[in-house]
């Protein structure tokens, strides 16, 4: 560099957050321009991960296409899989035993726990706390473990089959979820006295990042963005699916619209889903887990499908667009991710930077999800 | 002649090698403590106790090649490290550690050691302004924030002990507090009642002015990558970690010399180094605890903290000492 440089006082900088940066958890980008501390605009730029699931999901048999879904977002992958069945079995007209739907739901809902436990560690640590990162793992690990035990992976399931599963949960399987109930819930207490109570923590968040219902509806956010802006929409509750009509459990809603509420509405979350998971062994019933008859080779008749279903970051969507081939004319995926993630925009407009990166904390990103 | 400057040699080396002896093994147990409280082991490979870790790492960073980003003014890069470490080892040079352990008594102990802590910043300014990265300017201009707010209350504490001590000089200090706990600044008596909220005050000071958690502004992770060290690696990044332990041993050093009685026992008995090492240690493994415990407050939040709590405070606390010190 040479020469004097002539600064304005109004002049605003290009700060490029990503694509490798610590905050955005993965390879996103947001291009924001700078007054100082504060961000004057900001750009999210996607992309970076791109994958191409919904073409794979056209180019391949509805079978094949199973485990891309799980693909999609690497912490809470049943759900995924769950919605994509649904579709199937819905479009195909296959009869999904009822022992099936119950641990569907139980592990759906283990495994939503597992993400808002990653999501609550993660979070914490984007606003400089890390321990709580190591609790939560920790606490993740033994869901992972019991995950593992019935499905075989850790992480990337494909454990639904269209009309019901790959494998029977044994009694171990529900001695063990038993057993982990309990040790949830006493870590879920501990945590809210760590954590929530913090005044550090609560200076952060409260009345910082407000996303309102207004916003929410505008960019189609949902889940638990939606719900701490007091929009009372479940998918669970609101388009009922599965077995979950079975059970009894509550939709926690936040009126206050701002990051803590979004983070108060995980936290509830995850004891509405210990909840499910009780019932769900209470009521688990015996008999298969496929269906008797089932066609050799999916093939779902011409017409239009679509399935919602509440994944631990909100609804995702799932619409496939049959011509009676066994492959899907269209594969369309509406996650939910993305439609958080649209908003933050918006959102963090004359936000300090630092509380923007906590607003991004709390919509709980992943990217691959995103991008698709 | 000749023997004074062997002193002072030894004094210096003697300085320099605790100094940098400290910031290994903090560094090596601050893992640790981070490992005990997140549940997990911490470093534990390299020798009994992963205690051969600090050498190991000392190797590798000084193996590694130092990088000039381009554009950066390579001048300032390259002196700031040694600006962040040179003035925390000369601070070691006036704190007694002892009645006889200290390599230089001066009058003026205190405030030499707040003008070489107020380079610290200086450095933090000049290693963002060299390294020419956004993160870096950003970091470094909300590290120099945070010194300039918190160097005050923390000053117009000490003017409060010194009003009280009727010394600047460090080891009178102390010895102005030898007799047992009850003689030490920390307790109040009947001219200073507000002496533990002054300890807590100069203790949440010491923090922020070493940069530590929950005052890391400067080095926000989540925010600013690696905040004003962002382009730093090889021994420059070693030197700003050395500095940063050092000023911790600092700190440390100056809240026991000030409020816990320096080298005193407790109870009178057998007064020693000993004792003022423990009591540093011990402050030590509280901070450690309280970085690995609290989240990072925001920069408007720590300002706040400082102009509209502390400053107030520690300028009641001023005057109301005053006050009483004329009545009793």
């Amino acid at each position: 560099m040479s020469g004097p440089i002539h600064i304005r006082p109004d002049e605003t900088f290009t700060l490029n957050v990503g694509p490798q940066h610590p905050a955005t958890h993965g390879v996103l980008r947001v291009k924001m321009e700078m007054d100082g501390e504060y961000i004057v605009k900001a750009e999210t730029v996607l992309g970076y991960i791109h994958r191409m699931h919904e073409l794979m999901g056209e180019n391949r048999t509805y079978p094949q296409v199973l485990p891309n879904l799980s693909r999609l977002d690497y912490l809470g992958a049943l759900g995924y899989t769950h919605g994509h069945v649904l579709v199937i079995e819905r479009a195909a007209g296959i009869e999904v035993p009822e022992r099936a739907e119950y641990i569907r739901a139980i592990t759906v809902e283990l495994n939503r726990i597992a993400s808002h436990l990653f999501w609550f560690g993660a979070f914490v640590m984007d606003l400089g706390g890390f321990t709580p990162l190591m609790y939560a793992i920790q606490d993740r690990e033994h869901i992972l473990d019991l995950l593992e035990a019935v499905t075989g992976s850790r992480l990337t399931y494909c454990y639904y089959r269209f009309g019901g599963l790959y494998n029977d949960v044994d009694d171990d399987f529900i001695a063990a979820t038993k057993a982990v109930i309990p040790m949830l819930r006493k870590s879920l207490k501990k945590y809210d006295a760590l954590v929530t109570g913090n005044i550090i923590f609560m200076k952060r968040l409260e009345g910082i990042g407000p996303i309102s219902a207004e916003m929410c509806r505008k960019y189609g956010a949902t889940g638990p963005v939606a719900r701490g802006a007091g929009i009372d929409f479940d998918v669970r509750k609101n388009e009922p699916y599965s077995v979950y009509p079975e059970f009894d459990f509550d939709v926690p809603v936040y009126h206050e619209c701002d990051s803590l509420a979004r983070y108060k509405v995980r936290m509830d979350e995850m004891e509405q889903s210990l909840r499910i998971i009780e019932q769900g062994i209470e009521k688990l019933p015996d008999g298969p887990i496929m269906p008797k008859k089932k066609p050799k080779l999916i093939k779902p008749p011409k017409g239009d499908y679509y399935q919602a279903v509440e994944t631990a970051r909100g609804s995702f969507g799932i619409r496939i667009v049959s011509d009676g081939t066994k492959n899907a004319y269209r594969f369309k995926l509406r996650s939910p991710t993305y439609s958080n993630m649209s908003l933050f925009d918006e959102a963090c407009e004359g936000m300090m930077i630092m509380d923007a990166l906590a607003m991004m904390g709390s919509l709980d990103l992943v990217i691959p999800e995103i991008d698709r | 002649m000749s023997l004074t400057i062997l002193n002072a040699v030894i004094a210096v080396v003697a300085a320099i090698a605790f100094a940098a002896i400290n910031a290994a093994y903090l560094v090596w147990a601050e893992r640790r403590g981070a490992g005990r409280i997140q549940r997990r082991p911490g470093p534990n490979v390299n020798g009994p106790f992963g205690l051969l870790q600090p050498p190991c790492d000392g190797i590798k960073l000084m193996a590694k090649q130092l990088m000039i980003p381009g554009g950066a003014d390579k001048a300032l890069f390259m002196v700031a490290p040694v600006l962040a470490m040179a003035p925390a080892i000369m601070s070691f040079v006036t704190i007694p550690f002892s009645d006889t352990i200290v390599a230089h008594s001066m009058n003026i102990g205190v405030l030499m050691i707040f003008a070489f802590a107020s380079m610290g910043a200086m450095a933090i300014l000049l290693a963002g302004w060299g390294s020419r990265s956004k993160y870096a300017v950003m970091a470094s201009v909300r590290a120099v924030s945070q010194n300039i707010s918190y160097e005050i209350p923390m000053l117009i504490t000490v003017i409060t002990i010194v009003m009280m001590t009727g010394t600047m000089n460090l080891a009178e200090m102390v010895a102005s507090q030898t007799g047992g706990i009850w003689h030490w600044n920390i307790v109040p008596s009947l001219s200073s009642p507000l002496m533990p909220v002054s300890f807590l005050l100069f203790f949440i000071c010491a923090l922020a002015e070493t940069n530590r958690a929950p005052f890391d502004l400067g080095e926000a992770e989540s925010e600013l990558v690696a905040g004003f060290h962002t382009e730093y690696g090889s021994m420059g990044f070693g030197l700003f970690f050395m500095g940063e332990y050092a000023n911790i041993v600092i700190g440390a050093s100056l809240i026991t010399i000030l409020f816990l009685g320096g080298w005193g026992c407790p109870l009178g008995l057998y007064p020693g180094v000993w004792w003022f090492l423990l009591k540093i240690y011990l402050l030590i493994f509280s901070f450690i605890w309280i970085r690995w415990t609290f989240p990072r407050t925001t920069i408007y939040g720590l300002l706040n903290l400082s102009w509209k709590i502390l400053i107030p405070i520690s300028l009641f606390n001023l005057l109301l000492t005053a006050g009483l010190l004329k009545v009793f």
